[in-house]
């Protein structure tokens, strides 16, 4: 085996995580409790042995911001909110929109679920371009590097995002930015076709529907926002500016972008936003247990060899499955 | 070799003849890449056409004990699908239909063996074009672009390879066929989708995948802005990032690349020049001139001479055809090349192009830079004649020289070819043997006999006992 050149970089922060996070014991990296359920099992849910689970929480901070390389290093338990409004007095925007301000960055990473603005910038798995976590031996691991481009060995920072601290313990990452739109403008509309809008418009941020209402985000320059406003009028003539939609925190229901035609009449009585081009539909009400879909025996399988391969005892969020 | 006759027998049992290749001359051709590594012939080569023949042929393979080397094109740079060790090698490449289109959820179903430009060209006339665009994209496939999460000028703006598949059918290690991520908007489960993306044939073999499509834009704005040196060029690109802006694609070509390729390509390119930068920007009409003219700005302002903007879809074209086909035009230089493929945090681009120039001088090599700029992704091209006493360990020097440069600035390997076997030994300078370990693990749950690519990516290779050494002329 040859030996290592590369230099330990870990910060003074990630040394006091894994010294917290140790060798040994069940424990489990507390962020925000905004998504609380993500992974939960009925059963685990009310498990008597969660007392014995060691709760611990992630460095905070933001580290660097870099408007030249657009790229942020944050701590992971730092919160959405401070890592937003660090980014936008720096003109950068991190597109991991969060479910609330006081989400950490690690917890949305860990959970994995994409924030309002996919339709334009894409699955926020694709955000997270270096992590440091550790790992269940209580080591510090870097996956991944602070460059934009890198195929430099295998994809580790994919396996952390949505494994929900299974594998390992995330204590700082580094991820990809945009420039900051100039301008961020909200219309909505009662007779428009979502999905004609979605044919329509060159880039918006978010267009929602609730069955009643079409609504979209625009993003960009001036002239930008103009030239998607003139597509806008194209579809309806009664869009009207509106404030930002709010996302509903309750159930959160994947399916094709297509089948969202079928919101209507699968969802009727109750209310939802769904996310058009995305495939995301927002029920109403409260974060609850949802049983996961079932993966096939394949799947599965490589599931459960990863998890004893990365934590043989099960130490990390015991009770939650991603 | 008895041991082949039987192999070979199982193999046509599923395939037939005329698709088991075992000729000389084919399992030279099927023994290297489109990198400098000298052929290691296969066993045997496998052109596949289904999935069901696929799992057969891997279980055959397994059941024989032999590695196996899943293949795209062979575009492949960095050694990748360079077989080892008596090796099956499973070819893709008359898997090559697209299976479904959907406008509507914007994605297509491909085979493996489908080339990137074939697809983008099929999607066009829905207004939709698949993003991810490697140089060699007239012949690459998607299947090897997910082998190694491929690149290319427009990733700057839409992301590479793995944000732009959403699901793979593969046929794992252990012959079953999976289904990795989905097209539904999440996916339970792990992302396996994005671990199998990059993995090198290292974690089974793709037989479909699922692409997204990106919508062609309302306009696109081709500029090249032409430096009298490299370092206005390289403060430029961070220039233009630094002011809030990200075009869609940001190339730059330096005077040895300009004049090999202006030789033939006849795009006008600026022979005096000593540097060029190729900026492509796409938007709404409006948005899109706007953002030219404030590019075009900050390329006066760092000392651009001129900033010529493509008039029509034709010039657009040829300019792009420059860029794209530098490659092949260095062919006119010199025989050979070996090329690198770091990235560093673009804003040490001045200083790491300015250590290329020094490092090519001082090793008495010639050195062409085409790449992408705005990544921050390095394409150094040493050209030499392999035939002259002593080159070879000028350019052995040179490149590791470059390598170690740009890790010491930050950077990594490889931004889009992989590593390989030509690589693999630099890892080391990126990784502590924890995280080498950590990605070791990965591997192994999905291949635990180690008998997928061996010897690729990882410095320790696998424990597939009879690997041979690696090849002669390899340059790890």
């Amino acid at each position: 085996m040859s030996v290592s050149l590369a230099r330990s970089n870990a910060s003074a922060g990630m040394k006091d995580f894994a010294s917290e996070v140790g060798a040994q014991g069940p424990v489990r990296v507390i962020g925000g409790r905004t998504q609380w359920n993500r992974g939960r099992t009925t059963a685990s849910a009310g498990d008597l042995s969660e007392n014995s689970v060691r709760e611990i929480t992630a460095p905070t901070g933001v580290l660097s911001v870099e408007p030249a390389e657009l790229i942020v290093r944050v701590s992971a338990g730092t919160l959405w909110g401070d890592l937003d409004r660090a980014l936008e007095s720096a003109g950068m925007l991190c597109p991991l929109d969060a479910p609330t301000e006081r989400s950490t960055v690690g917890g949305v990473l860990s959970v994995g679920e994409s924030g309002f603005r996919r339709l334009r910038y894409g699955h926020i798995r694709d955000l997270l371009l270096e992590a440091h976590y550790v790992n269940s031996a209580g080591l510090i691991v870097k996956a991944g590097a602070p460059v934009v481009k890198n195929v430099t060995g295998f994809d580790l920072c994919r396996l952390l995002v949505g494994s929900i601290g299974t594998l390992g313990l995330i204590g700082e990452v580094v991820l990809r930015c945009r420039p900051r739109p100039q301008q961020q403008v909200w219309f909505e509309s009662a007779t428009a076709n979502p999905f004609d809008v979605r044919d329509r418009l060159y880039q918006p941020s978010f267009i929602g529907w609730t069955g009643d209402k079409t609504c979209v985000c625009i993003e960009g320059s001036p002239v930008e926002i103009s030239a998607e406003r003139t597509s806008l009028r194209t579809t309806s003539a009664d869009w009207a500016e509106c404030g930002p939609y709010a996302i509903p925190g309750g159930r959160r229901i994947s399916v094709r972008p297509s089948d969202l035609r079928r919101a209507p009449e699968e969802f009727v009585g109750q209310t939802w936003l769904a996310e058009i081009g995305v495939g995301v539909i927002h029920l109403g009400g409260t974060d609850s247990v949802v049983a996961r879909p079932a993966l096939s025996a394949s799947v599965q399988q490589l599931n459960e060899d990863l998890k004893r391969a990365y934590d043989p005892s099960g130490r990390f969020n015991p009770g939650v499955q991603p | 070799m008895p041991e082949d006759a039987l192999l070979i027998h199982d193999l046509r049992d599923v395939l037939g003849s005329a698709r088991v290749l075992v000729g000389r001359a084919e399992k030279v051709l099927y023994g290297k890449d489109a990198s400098a590594l000298d052929p290691t012939p296969p066993s045997v080569v496998c052109l596949l056409e289904t999935a069901e023949e696929t799992q057969a042929c891997v279980r055959i393979a397994s059941t024989h004990g032999r590695p196996i080397t899943p293949r795209g094109s062979g575009t492949g740079l960095a050694g990748g699908t360079v077989p080892l060790g008596r090796a099956v090698v499973l070819s893709t490449t008359k898997m090559n239909r697209i299976l479904e289109i959907n406008t509507e959820d914007r994605i297509a179903w491909v085979e493996p063996g489908v080339l990137n430009l074939d697809l983008s060209k099929a999607t066009d006339p829905h207004g939709l074009h698949y993003a991810p665009d490697p140089s060699s994209q007239q012949i690459c496939s998607i299947g090897g672009n997910v082998g190694t999460n491929a690149g290319g000028p427009h990733c700057l703006l839409h992301g590479v390879t793995s944000a732009h598949i959403l699901a793979v059918e593969v046929v794992l290690p252990n012959g079953e066929l999976a289904m990795l991520g989905s097209l539904d908007a999440d996916s339970p489960g792990l992302d396996l989708r994005g671990v199998f993306v990059g993995s090198e044939g290292t974690m089974g073999i793709a037989t479909r995948v699922a692409v997204r499509l990106v919508a062609n834009p309302p306009a696109i704005r081709t500029l090249l802005a032409d430096f009298t040196t490299i370092r206005e060029a390289s403060n430029t690109v961070t220039s233009i990032i630094g002011a809030g802006m990200l075009p869609a694609a940001l190339e730059m070509m330096d005077a040895n690349c300009i004049r090999a390729v202006e030789n033939w390509a006849k795009a006008g390119l600026p022979l005096d020049a000593g540097a060029v930068l190729l900026v492509e920007i796409e938007g709404t009409e409006a948005g899109a001139d706007a953002e030219a003219e404030a590019i075009s700005a900050i390329c006066r302002a760092d000392g651009a001479r001129s900033v010529r903007t493509a008039a029509s879809s034709e010039e657009r074209a040829l300019l792009w055809k420059a860029r794209k086909s530098a490659f092949g035009a260095i062919a006119n230089l010199k025989p050979n090349y070996y090329l690198h493929d770091a990235v560093v945090p673009r804003t040490r681009l001045t200083e790491i192009m300015e250590k290329v120039l020094e490092i090519a001088e001082r090793n008495e090599l010639m050195v062409l830079n085409v790449f992408h700029a705005g990544d921050g992704n390095l394409h150094p091209l040493l050209v030499f004649d392999k035939r002259e006493p002593g080159v070879m360990d000028r350019v052995h020097r040179a490149g590791g020289e470059i390598i170690e440069a740009c890790v010491a600035a930050g950077g990594v390997l490889s931004g889009e070819h992989g590593i390989g076997l030509e690589k693999r030994d630099y890892m080391h300078l990126v990784f502590s043997e924890v995280d080498l370990a950590e990605q070791r693990t990965l591997r192994n749950v999905f291949d635990p006999h180690g008998r997928w690519n061996p010897e690729k990516v990882l410095p320790t290779g696998s424990r597939c006992g009879e690997l041979q050494h690696v090849p002669e002329g390899a340059w790890i």
